[in-house]
């Protein structure tokens, strides 16, 4: 390709407007508030555009049916429910094939993130509910199951967020859309472990070149890093100390360790607390 | 990944063994298996394919009914993929609903065709709204060895490629099979290939046991164009960007690789 065609292809990606007039490195708009489930041990409640999206957490605790926990290790479950309501025109409540794959998904994009060694023959549960679903459900579902495990006070190594990213009218863009998913040309899903730097979830169908693939990814990528930022403020509003917080608060603070670190400590250090 | 269980001491052996760029059974790491592969070998179905992989056996059947299409496409026919985990397959496979594993082959074989979009679907519509073919590409494990993505993926493109449907004339709005049969036009010939990774080394078509040992995998499906048309990771680790770049080229070489074997062993 020459220099000059480059040049201009990138003058109408800058101009061109999608669906809901976001950039095409644009997130859409992204709120996570944690502990929405009082019974849980630890929830979240999402909304990434129109989806709206519920995670609780159970456990650790002990497997059932116990032919199921492994001895040497503790297993992560995880059931992606959709709400019959969630879809138009209403879809059936039974499971179908892509829940279960989502579930089984959202575990390996999740568990990398966990010390399972720590909980032989015990499991931890995550159930989400996908109240209202407007594509990329299973990324949204990830960030809140992320938020979910960390509010239920579990160790984590990372936190997991997840963004997708695809194609849609020769472009790639982030973060599709309920429409711009169906008419687009291609849908790459990713969980990404900022801290780690790994890919923890990575799907694509549609169709496009390898570069577009890794350009998607790297998109996908930085989306991820825009949703951990989100991810870490829901947190920090209900466990952390914010940076910016007067000393009057600092001084309030049952442990004064806890406030000489960064934030991201503080968050670990309440999680242990838990 | 599976109930398979490997012991330690074999355990140990396989990660050392990759380590040393070889393979259990003698194989370089990006090495597949001897494939062997018999295509319209069954009557009753309009396709059919059987490949076998070292001890991995497969047989894909190509069926086309008539049907009504979906309310979201009525101008387009169907395609869909279904698998089945036989309990002749392994001695840790029973019958019963298929296990979370047949879901996902399904589920990734159907992707890897219908999202390179094989066939233009609405080709394969006879009364827009009424009548559709729908063409069902069921996989049937028999013997499981490993690896049986890209053993179905290949198996459903040479039982696809070699399939003939029943036509049909429509006169006032009502179907008449002509008696005649088509073939199927195919697109593209997208074929999976999932990089298994041991410790920090990448292997291809895994065996059961290599695949109990490995730490995740990556499949990637590529058309002959080198266009990506589905990715799945699986496996409780995380791939770095360099890692799935490395991935998408070893895809590459090994895809086209695979699609000539498809053609050639007929």
């Amino acid at each position: 390709m020459s220099k000059t065609k480059t040049k201009r292809k990138r003058k109408t990606s800058k101009k061109m407007v999608r669906i809901d007039g976001r950039k095409i490195d644009e997130i859409r708009s992204t709120t996570i508030e944690t502990g929405i489930i009082p019974n849980a041990d630890g929830s979240a409640y999402i909304e990434m555009g129109d989806n709206k999206i519920i995670a609780a957490v159970y456990g650790p605790r002990e497997m059932h049916p116990k032919r199921l926990s492994k001895p040497h290790m503790g297993v992560l479950r995880v059931r992606y429910h959709m709400a019959p309501f969630s879809v138009s025109p209403r879809r059936s409540p039974a499971p179908s094939r892509r829940d279960k794959e989502i579930g089984m998904i959202m575990v390996d994009s999740l568990s990398p993130a966990l010390f399972l060694e720590r909980y032989p023959r015990s499991v931890i549960d995550v159930y989400v509910e996908i109240i209202q679903a407007d594509g990329g459900t299973r990324c949204a579902a990830v960030n809140a199951a992320a938020v979910a495990l960390v509010d239920a006070g579990i160790p984590m190594k990372d936190l997991v967020a997840a963004c997708a990213a695809g194609k849609m009218k020769g472009e790639i863009v982030l973060d599709l859309g309920d429409k711009e998913d169906k008419e687009g040309e291609a849908d790459v899903p990713l969980a990404y472990m900022p801290k780690l730097d790994q890919v923890t979830l990575l799907q694509m169908d549609g169709i496009l070149t390898t570069d577009e693939t890794v350009k998607a990814i790297e998109m996908a990528i930085e989306g991820s890093k825009q949703v951990y930022e989100i991810q870490r403020e829901a947190l920090k509003k209900k466990y952390g100390m914010a940076e910016e917080e007067s000393e009057e608060k600092v001084e309030e603070a049952e442990e004064e360790k806890a406030t000489e670190e960064a934030p991201e400590d503080v968050l670990e250090e309440k999680e242990e607390e838990k | 990944m599976s109930n398979n269980i490997v012991s330690r001491l074999k355990r140990k052996k396989i990660q050392e063994v990759v380590a040393a760029g070889k393979r259990m059974d003698g194989r370089s790491l990006l090495e597949f298996r001897e494939m062997t592969l018999k295509t319209n070998f069954l009557k009753k179905s309009e396709g059919s394919s059987e490949l076998k992989l070292g001890k991995t056996h497969v047989i894909v059947g190509v069926t086309a009914k008539i049907g009504t299409p979906f309310e979201d496409t009525p101008d387009k026919g169907v395609l869909m993929c279904g698998a089945e985990y036989t309990p002749l397959a392994h001695v840790t496979w029973e019958p019963g609903p298929p296990p979370l594993g047949a879901i996902e082959l399904a589920r990734v074989v159907d992707r890897g065709l219908r999202s390179a979009e094989i066939l233009d679907m609405k080709d394969y519509c006879l009364i827009e709204g009424k009548n559709v073919y729908i063409i069902s590409v069921d996989l049937y494990v028999l013997n499981w060895d490993g690896n049986l993505i890209d053993a179905c993926g290949a198996a459903a493109i040479a039982a696809l490629r070699d399939a003939k449907i029943p036509t049909y004339k429509v006169t006032k709005g009502e179907l008449k099979a002509t008696g005649r049969s088509k073939k199927l036009k195919l697109r593209v010939e997208p074929i999976p290939i999932t990089i298994t990774k041991i410790n920090e080394h990448f292997i291809l078509d895994a065996t059961a046991d290599e695949e109990e040992v490995a730490d995740g995998r990556l499949t990637i499906t590529m058309d002959e164009k080198n266009n990506v048309t589905t990715m799945q990771k699986r496996g409780s680790i995380g791939f770095t960007l360099d890692e799935i770049k490395k991935c998408i080229n070893i895809a590459t070489e090994k895809a086209a690789e695979i699609r000539a074997l498809t053609v050639a062993s007929k």
